[in-house]
Formats: C-alpha cells, sequence, structure tokens
C-alpha cells in the first residue's frame, strides 16, 4: 500500500495475530507507519501497544502475518540481517533502559563503542551532540541512579539517536512524568523527528500530548485497529468506542459499572 | 490417583523442560567464547568483581578452616603419636577436598547469586532488551564474560583457600601446639602428590568453576523479570550449585581415587 505521498511505509504491518496462551492480543491487524511522520499508537492498557512494538523489533515473533521494515520482511531475516536493520531503529523504553553500572555518557556512547570504529574524541564529540539535543550535556558524568524519571528518558533518547537511526520507537514515553518533563519528552518527540528526518512510533495512551504532536494515530482495542487517522479526523468522526476513548469519557460502549444483576433486584434480596 | 500422577508428569517434564533449555543455554554461551577472547577486557572487569572481591570471604573461611583442621587433627594424630604428620594430613584434608568445595560453595553464595541477580536484574529492567535491540547480543556481551570470569576465579580461589588453609594449619600445629616446624613441612612435601593430589584438587575445582558458573548466569538470564522472580532465581542458584557441587564431588572422587 503506498502512502498518501506516493511514498511506501516505513513499517508495513498486514494480517498481524499474535496471541499469549489464549489470550488473543492481535487479530489480523494491518498498520502502516509513514516515513518522516510522528504516528501514535493508542489503546487501554493492556492492549498490546508494547507487544507492537516488541514485533516491529522482532523481539517477539507472530503467530501469523507479516511485518515489513523499510522494505524487508523482519521475520524471515537472518540474524546478521535483524542486527543490522536494529542498528537502523532506536528504542526508548518506558524505564530508559539505562546501563547502570556505566555513566550518562557512557550509556551514550555504547551504540557508538560497539558499532563503530571511531576514536575516542570522535565518540566524544558525537556524545556531546546527542546529550546538547536533550538538554543534558551537564549531565554527562551522573550515574543512572542520580537522574530523574524525566532525566533518565532523554537520556534513553541520546542513545537512542547515537547512531543516527531511519526510525525511534517510543514505549509509553509519557508515563508517570510531571507536566514540565511530558513537555520536554513531547518537545524532543517532535524537534528530533523533524530535524533528524525520523520516523516516530509512538505507544501511549495519553491522548492529549500525543493529539498534539503526532501526525497520525491507530486506536487498537481488543486485538484489533478501531480508528485511524490524522487526530483531527479521530476526534471528530470516530465510532462511538474511540470517541469515548479520546475523549476520556467515563462512561459509553466501555460501561462504567461491571456487569452485574439487576441494581433493583438485587437491593429487595 | 490419576490426578497425582498427572501432577507428577507434568512436574518432571516442566523439569526436563528446564534441563533442556539449560543445555541450550550452555551451548549457545560456548558459541560465544571466542567473542570473550576478541574483547579481553570485558573478561578483566569481571574477573574483579567476581574474583577479586570473593578475595576476602575466600581466605578468611580459608584460614579459619586451616585453624580448625589443624586443631582437630592434632588431637587425633597425637593419640598415635603421629603429631608430625599434621602437615600432610591438613595439606591433603585441602588440596583434595576442602579447598575445591568450600571454595565452591563460598564461591555460589558471594559471586554466583551476585551473577544470577546482576543479569536477572539487568533482565527485569529492561538492559538486556535494550541491548538486544541496540543489536548487542546480550548473551555475548553480557553472560559470556562473566562465564568465563567465573570459570578462571573459581580454581584460583580455591587453590588460594587451599594455601591459606595451611598456613592457618601451620599457624595452630606449630605456632601453637609445638609441632616441629620442620616435620610439618617435610611430610606434606613428601606425601601430597602433584598429580595425585594437587592435579585432582585443580581438575575439581575446575569443574566445580564451570558447574556454578553455568547455573549462576543461566537462572539469571531465565529469571522472571520481576523482583520475585530475581529473588527466587538467586536463591536456586545458591541451593542448585550447592547440590550439584557435592553430587559431582562424589563422583569426581570415585573416578579419581577408586571406589574399590
Amino acid at each position: 500500500m503506498m502512502s498518501q505521498g506516493g511514498e511506501t511505509p516505513l513499517v508495513e504491518v498486514r494480517g498481524l495475530s499474535f496471541a499469549r496462551g489464549t489470550r488473543v492480543i492481535f487479530d489480523a491487524v494491518d498498520i502502516d507507519i509513514p516515513r518522516g511522520k510522528v504516528t501514535a499508537i493508542m489503546g487501554p492498557s493492556g492492549t498490546g501497544k508494547t507487544t507492537l512494538l516488541n514485533l516491529i523489533g522482532r523481539q517477539l515473533r507472530p503467530a501469523s502475518g507479516r511485518i515489513k521494515v523499510d522494505g524487508e520482511d523482519v521475520n524471515t531475516m537472518s540474524r546478521d540481517e535483524l542486527y543490522a536493520m536494529r542498528k537502523r531503529m532506536g528504542v526508548m523504553f518506558q524505564t530508559g533502559a539505562l546501563f547502570t553500572d556505566l555513566t550518562v555518557f557512557e550509556n551514550v556512547a555504547f551504540p557508538l563503542r560497539e558499532h563503530t570504529h571511531l576514536s575516542d574524541s570522535m565518540i566524544h564529540d558525537v556524545v556531546l551532540m546527542k546529550l546538547e539535543a536533550v538538554g543534558l550535556r551537564g549531565a554527562r558524568d551522573l550515574m543512572p541512579s542520580e537522574l530523574s524519571g524525566g532525566m533518565a528518558r532523554r537520556v534513553a533518547l541520546a542513545r537512542a539517536i547515537a547512531l543516527d537511526p531511519m526510525m525511534i520507537m517510543y514505549d509509553e514515553p509519557f508515563t508517570g512524568q510531571d507536566p514540565i518533563t511530558v513537555g520536554v519528552i513531547m518537545k524532543l518527540i517532535r524537534l528530533l523527528n523533524d530535524a533528524l528526518g525520523l520516523t516516530s512510533i509512538v505507544v501511549s495512551h495519553d491522548v492529549h500530548e500525543l493529539t498534539m504532536i503526532c501526525d497520525h494515530m491507530y486506536v487498537i482495542s481488543e486485538g484489533k485497529v478501531v480508528g485511524q487517522g490524522t487526530p483531527q479526523v479521530l476526534d471528530h468522526q470516530g465510532s462511538p468506542w474511540v470517541n469515548q476513548f479520546m475523549h476520556g469519557l467515563p462512561d459509553g460502549p466501555v460501561p462504567f459499572h461491571y456487569p452485574a444483576s439487576d441494581y433493583a433486584a438485587d437491593l429487595l434480596t | 490417583m490419576i490426578n497425582w500422577l498427572q501432577n507428577l508428569g507434568r512436574r518432571a517434564m516442566r523439569v526436563f523442560e528446564r534441563l533442556g533449555r539449560a543445555h541450550l543455554f550452555l551451548w549457545q554461551v560456548m558459541t560465544g567464547l571466542p567473542q570473550a577472547i576478541l574483547r579481553p577486557s570485558l573478561v578483566v572487569t569481571q574477573l574483579y568483581s567476581v574474583g577479586v572481591l570473593s578475595m576476602v570471604i575466600i581466605v578468611v573461611s580459608g584460614l579459619n578452616v586451616g585453624m580448625v583442621l589443624g586443631l582437630q587433627m592434632y588431637n587425633t594424630l597425637s593419640d598415635f603419636g603421629s603429631e608430625e604428620s599434621l602437615g600432610q594430613v591438613v595439606a591433603l584434608s585441602l588440596v583434595r577436598e576442602l579447598g575445591p568445595v568450600v571454595a565452591a560453595l563460598l564461591f555460589a553464595g558471594r559471586a554466583g547469586s551476585a551473577l544470577t541477580a546482576e543479569i536477572g536484574l539487568m533482565k527485569a529492567t529492561e538492559q538486556l532488551a535494550g541491548m538486544a535491540m541496540m543489536a548487542v547480543d546480550p548473551l555475548r556481551r553480557v553472560v559470556v564474560p562473566r562465564f568465563v570470569a567465573a570459570c578462571i576465579a573459581m580454581p584460583l580461589l580455591a587453590a588460594i583457600f587451599s594455601a591459606v588453609g595451611v598456613m592457618g594449619g601451620y599457624f595452630v600445629g606449630v605456632g601453637l601446639l609445638g609441632v616441629d616446624s620442620g616435620s610439618f613441612w617435610s611430610t606434606m612435601q613428601s606425601r601430597v602428590d602433584w598429580h595425585e593430589d594437587v592435579l585432582n584438587g585443580i581438575i575439581k575445582s575446575m569443574a566445580f568453576g564451570f558447574v556454578a558458573a553455568w547455573i549462576a548466569v543461566f537462572e539469571g538470564y531465565d529469571a522472571i523479570p520481576t523482583s520475585e522472580g530475581v529473588s527466587r532465581a538467586t536463591t536456586r542458584t545458591v541451593v542448585e550449585t550447592a547440590l550439584a557441587v557435592l553430587a559431582l564431588d562424589f563422583i569426581l572422587t570415585a573416578l579419581m581415587f577408586g571406589v574399590d
């Protein structure tokens, strides 16, 4: 499928099915992640958003379906091909996933030391540039235990862009952060995407924040894509379920009350 | 009855499945060994944390075990008027058995549990997943250097344990109980055989080191990524290593010294 601009999508998911035990997480899902855009994957907690990122990075394998990244099927790749592909993908994990025995500087330098033959002085300069981009050049000597949650995520972001990837996947970047940190991360997602020509996938259930920074949205529920489009389209033309989710309404297709017998009858018994 | 049999079968299947996983894991670790040779700095760093940092407990325990051994053996030997053999008895006990076995048990408690907890926590905090997504194989970058370092450290620690233990026995026997110093060393020199005793002790400590390292890194890598999962994995490392070392000790002793 071609995107609106005629380009093939960077990530193309077709007929994706995945289950954990008897619980179906995805049931024949189709998703396109357009190049150069910020795409949000939304849905209630436990709906499989993070699982989708794991499937795109082949940390998990689907039961059926196909996932193509930059035209290549990730599930038919050899290990070497997969690792070559992963060098072009950055991931910002929910927890930051920083190496606790390394300083901030060494965390960002890690992929450079592992995958390049750059001299120490070159690595020094590249790391400082990446840290400057996320506003943490001054924190280079701190250990991860000395960072706040927001700072840890920004360091993780600097590390994710260390190898100048083609795409970044953000796993719940706003969860548990104060409003200022949320604002900083929102700004960074948009800014880095546009300045570095990246493609960004943001997995989250923070509707308000996502509508402000993303170009395209997918809403997933119970294994299916229940809505997709620009934030404006989804905001006004979604189904009743999407409308309830987008506006955080307490009652609707997802009822306020847990299923129970008739209230009056219950009281009179 | 049927339920009981089903449960038994299920448990047995789980045990065999886990054993299979542990062996596949070991195979993957083995195929990653060239990586450790190519990047010795990673192994050296781990040697410090599993080896050097275990020195205190090994030296203190070795000294105490040697002193107790000196005291106990002196009392028994003096009944037969052969106190001069104290050096030989202390050295043989340490080199053949106590050195490798006790050092391995201490190693499991100090370094093995730390390895499991470290790898398990790296898994729980997504550091291993993060590494894999950065196209760095966590098995080769994290597990293999720790495995190799533990395999190297264990025989060295067992040797230090035995040497310090002999010093402890000397201190008690010669220093406190009046055994002749010349006899202490000369009986040891003449009766402790390099091949039969020392080499077999080294082989034992290498085998124990291999098993202790395997269990520690596997339990960490296989841990359920929660606090409870890591805690259980750490406990399993200590218990399984202790049982494996003691069972292996009997098998190796039988093979080396015979059971006839």
